[in-house]
């Protein structure tokens, strides 16, 4: 081992120090947590987890996050895959600065448009619908998506468009059958993206939902101020959102950086 | 070389939609609100420029944008050095490459109320990993709740364990881009380490670094959730940073005028510090 090795180890140690609290409190018993100090769970115990998993308001906060990322990820990929190859490919009025105006949008604080968001949801009959939260998500995902899409296509020559023309291929067909299979790290990666961030994300989702849709995270806030102090349930439903993204990860690990650098590294 | 076709509007017209519905309509809603006044029954009068100029005057927006201010720089000015550090002591291939990338990614993904009830839980005095290792180990009196140095630290702390792997995610991504030839003319001419840090490393990752900074000046800017759930934006107004402030003000008090007031002015910061960022980084693609 290279004695540089130990600052990327002592950095994941710290890193994991935090998620170790929260899986070992997940496994504790209340009376154990607010008995002392334990480094490990004395009594072992899976009372906290199997109250999510029989209680419908726990499990239902997950399904419904999964839907409307899942509804999210579709939406947004399905809009930004077109838009992506327009700016990758042609140059046309205000492409530049549309492009400057898509990327302005990641950075509108949430906490902004909460309020506007709820009225304009209204207005439309959506409030408390998983749509609601998907089409809210896609203000920040539909720019990253185009974004890391764009910078994957790019990648790609000319030539090969020109090609398919020659052969006879429809557009349609061509970016199909063609075009987004030879792009497809690069639509996994913006898929992964536009998971994570709606996944990650609790203001707006929290905003638009009351019960119908409400997710996993909203759950867990009123969970934590209301009923008492149940930091061992609290700690479970923690460890449990962050499986999904633990799963995720290991299929873009080579292109998480790429992701982030929206497609420009 | 790209062709000039007016068929590109076609082919965004999606994204332009769905994106205009989510951005203009609330958008316009908030300036809406932030020319007038009202007394409820969704009464309003025209109250032109007036809740700017008392924004701009409040001395409760200029603290929160001081906090907001110390927080952005506090944290660029320590991840974006660590996460350089920590690129460049990361092994370069093996099997230790993606086991490294996965476990560092981790915290990104989690969600951000979770980020702070797991810091809150981490650092809970007498229960807590940390707090208890400080307080009955180290003998140092910390208690967050009630020490608004405590709750800084911890609140820098915890974006630190957040965001840093970012930074070394694309540091990392810029320097294994750095061809072999590099290092070995480097080693041929006996250049010091300092030096192919200064003149290939650095240079190369120049780039990412823009992004990285811009990514995390809008992030941390924006954010809410996390400082929200572990610090409540206290204890007092000590941790309140501008978005705690704006949802206060917004929908504990309903105060839409001064909030929405408040609202544009904080895009407008964050539009123009970004687009300064955005500028750098786009200079060097034409």
């Amino acid at each position: 081992m290279r004695p540089r090795s130990v600052v990327p180890i002592i950095y994941i140690l710290f890193l994991l120090l935090p998620i170790y609290w929260l899986v070992a409190m997940s496994f504790k018993t209340t009376n154990e947590i607010l008995g002392g100090f334990s480094l490990f769970p004395q009594e072992w115990t899976l009372d906290n987890y199997r109250e999510i998993f029989t209680d419908p308001t726990w499990y239902w906060g997950y399904i419904n996050s999964i839907l409307y990322v899942t509804i999210n990820t579709v939406i947004s990929l399905a809009a930004a895959l077109p838009a992506a190859y327009a700016f990758s490919r042609y140059r046309f009025l205000g492409d530049k600065h549309l492009f400057f105006w898509l990327l302005t949008n990641r950075m509108a604080p949430a906490a902004v448009f909460a309020l506007p968001f709820f009225q304009l949801y209204s207005a439309v009959g959506l409030f408390d619908t998983h749509l609601a939260v998907a089409l809210a998500h896609c203000l920040f995902n539909i720019p990253l998506a185009v974004w890391i899409l764009e910078g994957f296509m790019s990648g790609v020559p000319k030539e090969l468009d020109e090609t398919a023309y020659v052969d006879g291929y429809s557009f349609p067909r061509f970016f199909a059958t063609i075009f987004i299979p030879t792009i497809k790290a690069g639509v996994g990666v913006a898929a992964f993206f536009c998971f994570m961030f709606s996944w990650v994300e609790l203001l707006l989702a929290k905003t638009l939902t009351a019960v119908e849709a409400k997710p996993i995270a909203a759950t867990m806030t009123r969970t934590a101020s209301s009923a008492g102090y149940e930091l061992g349930l609290l700690a479970a439903a923690g460890v449990l959102t962050i499986i999904p993204g633990a799963i995720v990860i290991y299929f873009v690990r080579n292109y998480i950086a790429k992701g982030f650098a929206l497609g420009r590294v | 070389m790209k062709t000039e076709n007016q068929r590109g509007w076609l082919f965004v017209l999606p994204v332009l939609l769905l994106v205009a519905f989510n951005a203009l309509i609330p958008l316009m809603t908030v300036v809406n609100y932030s020319v007038q006044e009202t007394f409820g029954n969704n009464q309003f009068f025209w109250h032109g420029l007036g809740w700017f100029e008392d924004i701009l005057r409040s001395e409760r927006f200029h603290a929160a944008l001081g906090r907001q201010l110390f927080f952005t720089f506090t944290i660029l000015a320590i991840e974006i050095p660590l996460g350089v550090i920590i690129a460049l002591a990361m092994p370069r291939k093996g099997f230790w490459v993606p086991v490294c990338l996965v476990l560092m990614a981790l915290p990104m993904l989690i969600p951000w109320n979770v980020v702070g009830s797991m810091w809150n839980i981490f650092t809970l005095p007498e229960i807590g990993l940390l707090g208890y290792f400080l307080n009955d180990v180290l003998g140092v009196n910390y208690d967050m709740t009630q020490q608004p140095v405590a709750a800084w630290i911890t609140i820098i702390v915890m974006d630190v364990w957040h965001w840093t792997s970012l930074v070394v995610l694309l540091a990392y991504a810029g320097l294994v881009s750095i061809p072999d030839a590099y290092y070995q003319a480097a080693k041929i001419d006996g250049a010091s380490n300092w030096s192919v840090f200064r003149y290939i490393q650095l240079p190369k990752m120049k780039r990412v670094l823009t992004i990285a900074i811009l990514l995390r000046f809008m992030d941390s800017f924006n954010i809410y959730t996390e400082p929200f759930t572990l610090t409540g934006g206290g204890p007092g107004n000590s941790t309140t940073l501008l978005s705690i402030d704006l949802v206060k003000i917004a929908l504990g008090q309903f105060d839409l005028g001064p909030a929405a007031a408040m609202s544009l002015i904080y895009f407008a910061i964050t539009l123009a510090v970004s687009w300064l960022f955005y500028t750098l980084m786009t200079k060097d693609e034409q």
